[in-house]
């Protein structure tokens, strides 16, 4: 699955809040889009998974225009897991991961075994299957993102599209959760909050700041303490993991950055 | 084996069609008792032979061994309120579940859009005013309905100015207009110089079924199969609102236009059953929480539970505020908010049903 967008401008109210932005994800990828708060990378992927639609630019999955397609033929191509906001009532595991169903069914077909084996296998493939009966609001912060990717899974789409999914999540959770992307042998676009995380994990990355995108690439060539420093406002050394053999950044307030914090506090 | 586990559990599928005949059978149990009791006693069995000898194939093998009498308070007093009972019971209860997955919250009932107050008015003026005379005796369900209509094309038109957030903007619009229409009739009501039709609105504003007649069965028996028929074929996508609008999309939900059609087809059947039976409380509200506590919340289940559940409770509501202080009728809605307080107050109790946002 091919996703380019181009010369995308979003306005909210009265405020530009995205640019003439140009994003392109190749097949298989993992790309990541970094950027302090505010910067538009939410506002970017929702335009992508269609809850915003730009005022000017293109967005277009394998050459078709997004917004020209019906909501479920654009759910058939393209997945999201968002950060959940609080659920008014509970479903099982099971009903939840049905759901991605939805744009394969028209109003009056049943759910055939085969659904159930979709999402059966969903399920297996992020080590949830013994879950399928547990209610969804009993499940940890990362069991819960899990069963969100099932879901998604669920819908067969080639295209995954992620907004901060590793948010609220432990260390252990958000390294499994990047491992199991990897895993899975699709076409993902994740807005990501921590970028020894994206470092570690994406294939290429989109930098955004107030609305444009300042600079892309491979994360060995995006991470430099120049570009820390004029897109985040702080001050990093940035080196090569002896291990990974990826970028890490390690970051320095003003006090850290000589050393001095731990001298003043022992005088 | 694994494959079947997938599905059934606690909430599976035989304890689904359990609960489905169970109800079903309770319903008709409840019918049938409902319609025997009253002033003058009647045996189950000629309930049935009366009803059956009514219809036109069965009729010919009942052979009539009840009283003339018997049978004009069966068929023409008892029957069409207890049926008239099951039928709003039924269609407030369905409709209590679809708008709280479609405003997300689980407080909404089928009057939050202001069609009860709309229909206050109406009625209001009908009984205090003699509006809407030239329609004799359907004046005050036409009145009722017609201030119904008003009060939702109000909202609609309110929820379309400006700002974002579809859903908020909708349920504000619904309690101003409520507000202000409440406070019209307050104000019919005070500004009428006769005192029996004060009463009259007063009891027709908590509900009554006392109205009941073959000829307004047929209107609401039609809405409420097509709302429910209508409601069940979109079961999905009425779960996906429930994750909220934004996940409802990126899932394939034309949400703008689901939205539309639902709010239209719960907003009509809601006028056409208060336009009827005035506005019964706490049905709508009640039921469905009752219903996703036995068969969970997905609507495939939720839809048709809760039409049956709805239909039993208010048989019985019904019941109970015919016979409790006989001759004398307790308005229903008393009956309904009586039983609903308490039980509310239960279900906050109970820790392992969460009622809104994110408890455990």
């Amino acid at each position: 699955m091919n996703v380019t967008a181009q010369d995308l401008s979003v306005t909210l109210d009265k405020k530009a809040v995205l640019h003439d932005v140009g994003l392109q994800v190749r097949t298989g990828e993992l790309v990541g889009l970094i950027g302090p708060n505010g910067s538009g990378k939410s506002t970017l992927l929702k335009s992508i998974y269609r809850v915003l639609k730009p005022d000017a630019g293109l967005i277009s999955l394998d050459g078709d225009d997004l917004y020209r397609l019906s909501p479920q033929q654009a759910a058939r191509r393209m997945a999201v897991v968002r950060q959940e906001s609080s659920m008014e009532v509970d479903f099982t595991v099971a009903e939840i991961v049905m759901m991605g169903r939805f744009p394969h069914k028209r109003c009056w077909e049943a759910d055939t075994s085969e659904d159930q084996r979709i999402c059966e296998e969903a399920l297996s493939r992020v080590g949830m299957q013994a879950f399928a009966q547990r209610s969804y609001l009993s499940l940890s912060g990362g069991e819960k993102q899990r069963v969100l990717i099932a879901r998604a899974l669920a819908q067969q789409a080639k295209l995954l599209v992620l907004d901060e999914p590793t948010n609220h999540l432990d260390i252990r959770c958000q390294l499994h959760m990047l491992d199991l992307l990897k895993t899975l042998r699709v076409t993902v676009l994740a807005a990501l909050h921590d970028l020894n995380l994206a470092a570690m994990y994406c294939d290429r990355l989109y930098v955004i700041r107030e609305g444009r995108i300042v600079t892309s690439g491979t994360p060995e060539k995006v991470f430099t303490p120049e570009l820390i420093r004029e897109v985040f406002g702080v001050e990093a050394d940035v080196m090569i993991h002896p291990r990974t053999g990826k970028p890490h950044i390690f970051f320095m307030s003003e006090r850290t950055a000589d050393g001095r914090q731990s001298g003043s506090r022992l005088a | 084996m694994r494959k079947a586990a997938f599905f059934i559990g606690e909430r599976g599928r035989g304890w689904f069609c359990a609960v489905l005949v169970g109800l079903t059978a309770l319903l008709l149990a409840s019918v049938t008792f409902a319609v025997t009791l009253g002033s003058v006693d009647i045996h189950p069995r000629t309930v049935w032979g009366i009803a059956l000898s009514r219809l036109p194939f069965f009729g010919e093998w009942v052979q009539p061994d009840w009283s003339k009498a018997a049978e004009t308070i069966i068929w023409e007093i008892r029957l069409p309120r207890v049926l008239l009972g099951a039928l709003v019971g039924a269609g407030l209860s369905v409709v209590g579940a679809a708008i709280q997955a479609l405003v997300r919250n689980s407080l909404a009932d089928p009057y939050i859009l202001g069609v009860s107050s709309g229909a206050s008015v109406g009625a209001a003026s009908v009984m205090l005013f003699g509006a809407f005379g030239l329609y004799g005796q359907y004046a005050l369900s036409v009145g009722a309905f017609t201030g119904s209509l008003g009060a939702l094309l109000l909202v609609f038109f309110l929820s379309r100015l400006g700002g974002q957030n579809a859903t908020v903007r909708l349920l504000m619009a619904g309690i101003a207009v409520s507000a202000v229409l409440s406070a019209a009739t307050s104000l019919l009501v005070f500004s009428s110089p006769q005192e029996h039709g004060i009463q009259a609105v007063l009891f027709w504003m908590t509900g009554s079924l006392a109205g009941a007649k073959w000829e307004f069965l047929a209107l609401p028996a039609a809405a409420v199969t097509a709302g429910l028929a209508f409601l069940l074929t979109r079961y999905r996508s009425l779960n996906a609102m429930l994750m909220g609008e934004e996940t409802a999309r990126t899932l394939g939900v034309h949400v703008e236009r689901f939205r539309k059609g639902l709010l239209v087809i719960t907003a009509l059947l809601t006028g056409v059953m208060v336009a009827i039976s005035g506005a019964i409380g706490f049905v709508g509200l009640m039921m469905p929480h009752i219903v996703r506590i036995v068969v969970g919340s997905d609507h495939r289940r939720v839809l048709p539970v809760c039409a049956l559940l709805g239909a039993v409770f208010l048989v019985w509501a019904d019941v109970i505020a015919r016979l409790a202080f006989a001759p004398q009728e307790l308005p229903i809605g008393i009956v309904t908010a009586l039983c609903g307080g308490p039980f509310f107050l239960w279900l906050m109790r109970r820790s392992s049903y969460s009622f809104g946002g994110d408890g455990r």
